[in-house]
């Protein structure tokens, strides 16, 4: 009997899974969710992919988030920028993101909102969102499943390419592979018929009507949705290696256990 | 040969309106003491190219771009460049946001004296509302792909930090990672470097670390020792980005009249005293490089 869970823990095991059966890429989990994820997959099922240590160098051993004490990464390969967008390029790399806004058609926005010229908000700017969404296989962590987040019109700005052929130059869209978007209520894919999205495993307690109404555009229910499984024993102590300070509890607002507490 | 100039020496050969490249990445090596010396100039309407940094907010506060390309504007820690940010928000300078991979093929395309080079990056993304003077090419085989063509993007100047340099324009740069300091240095018309240190000859004083020679000196046209001249932010594998000091300055950039108040208290009329009125060079020399 595993111990109790909470909701992070349970999202990182789902988002684990991205990674599965992707092959040998390198993987590269931004945020604290995404990279304990990531981590957690090479510790178990996927040792074949590639992971940095957040600088420079590849890693065999994952290196754990916050301060090293003491520890000291060994680096088996060398990783700098010039080198990611090389994997970026040649697709051998799956990145999991957290887009500000996401729309129905898989597309992403870490930009701005408001109008590109003088936006309301500054955010990130595209950063490599535009290049990494035309070349590999991107999955995306979201912790705060609502509607400002999964909008109901188009995002604001298209930083990460998704399934709408507006703004290519022959109306089709091209190169994208949408993987998992696991958020703090369910996982979800963008299968469906055109590329519809779909929910494809609710969390515990959560139902598909509660997802649908945070969602500001209309989810399909995968054939057989399942209630995503809840975090081994095995599979805690990993994510209690690697976050040994428990960065990962100030991620989802609340830091609610993985089963919701009876109303 | 001797390449060694002063800082002001270097903002002399500077001029309005020019495209400047700056090197680096974020709060890492950026070469702050020549970009302190740009912002007490009176150079302005300057278009900026970088992975920027502090530089890139500090020369928006002080009114001296007129417009920026850029794969981002970040210090890292404070995900958005705080003084970016508020020019952005009130519309203050004009933005040609690319992909940051999209910035290497623009260098490159520069650097190779090409007029573009073919890419998937940017279709189907608002990369080209950005950027509306963007081009498709289909490509001439038989696949006819239609691809991108990023446009060279020339550099009047490019100014880079590194560890140590020469006379003759030699330079080492340590750290992990090299970022795309060569793609500046050689997608401009000129380069000047500020140096930790600078020796009369490399292979004299520095014969081991030729690996770490990112360009050639033909590229360089100047060589300025600026010990320290990182900071605020790092040198690898010298001294970290000094956490404390870009916290205070994040912070200026939401208080009336905050720029001035940072120009004053640390920029002020000349280099000579800025390490002590940061806290003193030994401070700075044992700032931690940061753990990511």
């Amino acid at each position: 009997m595993a111990r109790e869970f909470t909701l992070a823990e349970l999202a990182i095991c789902a988002a684990a899974e991205a990674w599965r059966g992707g092959g040998e890429v390198l993987a590269t989990g931004i945020g604290p969710l995404p990279r304990i994820a990531a981590g957690l997959a090479k510790l178990t099922f996927a040792p074949e992919i590639l992971m940095t240590d957040g600088e420079a160098y590849l890693v065999e051993e994952p290196v754990p988030l916050g301060p090293r004490n003491g520890y000291v990464p060994k680096p088996s390969g060398w990783m700098p920028y010039g080198r990611v967008f090389d994997s970026v390029w040649c697709g051998r790399r799956h990145a999991m993101v957290t887009p500000v806004q996401m729309d129905r058609w898989a597309q992403g926005n870490i930009s701005a909102l408001g109008d590109i010229r003088k936006p309301k908000v500054q955010l990130l700017g595209v950063r490599g969102y535009p290049g990494n969404s035309i070349s590999h296989r991107n999955s995306m962590f979201v912790p705060n499943h609502s509607r400002r987040t999964f909008i109901e019109g188009e995002v604001d700005v298209v930083a990460s390419v998704g399934y709408s052929g507006k703004r290519w130059p022959d109306g089709k869209p091209r190169n994208v592979d949408i993987g998992i978007v696991v958020t703090n209520l369910c996982v979800m894919d963008f299968k469906g018929p055109d590329h519809a999205a779909r929910v494809i495993s609710l969390h515990p307690g959560v139902t598909f009507e509660e997802v649908q109404a945070e969602t500001g555009f209309p989810l399909l229910r995968a054939d057989r949705i399942a209630t995503t499984p809840d975090p081994t024993a095995d599979q805690l102590a990993i994510i209690d290696r690697l976050d040994p300070t428990g960065i990962r509890a100030g991620v989802i607002k609340g830091n609610p256990p993985g089963r919701r507490q009876a109303a | 040969m001797n390449k060694q100039m002063s800082l002001a020496e270097v903002v002399a050969e500077l001029h309005d309106g020019m495209t400047i490249g700056i090197g680096g990445w974020g709060p890492r090596r950026k070469p702050m003491a020549l970009i302190r010396e740009i912002l007490r100039s009176g150079l302005k309407d300057l278009t900026l190219v970088a992975y920027g940094g502090p530089e890139i907010g500090m020369l928006c506060a002080a009114g001296k771009a007129r417009r920026l390309i850029y794969g981002f504007v970040s210090l890292d820690f404070i995900p958005i460049e705080p003084f970016f940010r508020k020019a952005r928000e009130a519309g203050g300078v004009e933005a040609s946001e690319l992909d940051e991979g999209l910035l290497v093929l623009g260098l490159q395309a520069a650097g190779h004296r090409l007029p573009f080079l073919p890419t998937r990056i940017g279709l189907g993304s608002d990369v080209t509302a950005f950027n509306p003077g963007f081009r498709t090419v289909k490509s001439p085989y038989d696949d006819g792909e239609t691809l991108l063509a990023m446009p060279a993007l020339r550099l009047d100047a490019a100014l880079i930090h590194v560890s140590r340099a020469d006379r003759l324009g030699n330079t080492q740069t340590d750290g992990p990672d090299p970022y795309f300091d060569a793609l500046f240095a050689r997608a401009a018309e000129r380069c000047y470097v500020t140096a930790e240190e600078v020796v009369d000859r490399m292979d004299l004083s520095y014969p081991q670390g030729a690996r770490s020679n990112l360009f050639e000196r033909y590229l360089v046209t100047g060589v300025v020792e600026a010990p320290l001249g990182a900071h605020p932010t790092a040198s690898h594998d010298a001294y970290g980005w000094d956490t404390d000091h870009l916290k205070e300055y994040a912070a200026l950039a939401g208080a009336e009249g905050g720029w001035q108040k940072y120009f004053e208290t640390y920029v002020g009329a000349d280099e000579a005293g800025y390490l002590d009125r940061v806290g003193g060079a030994a401070r700075v020399r044992g700032l931690p490089l940061p753990v990511m």
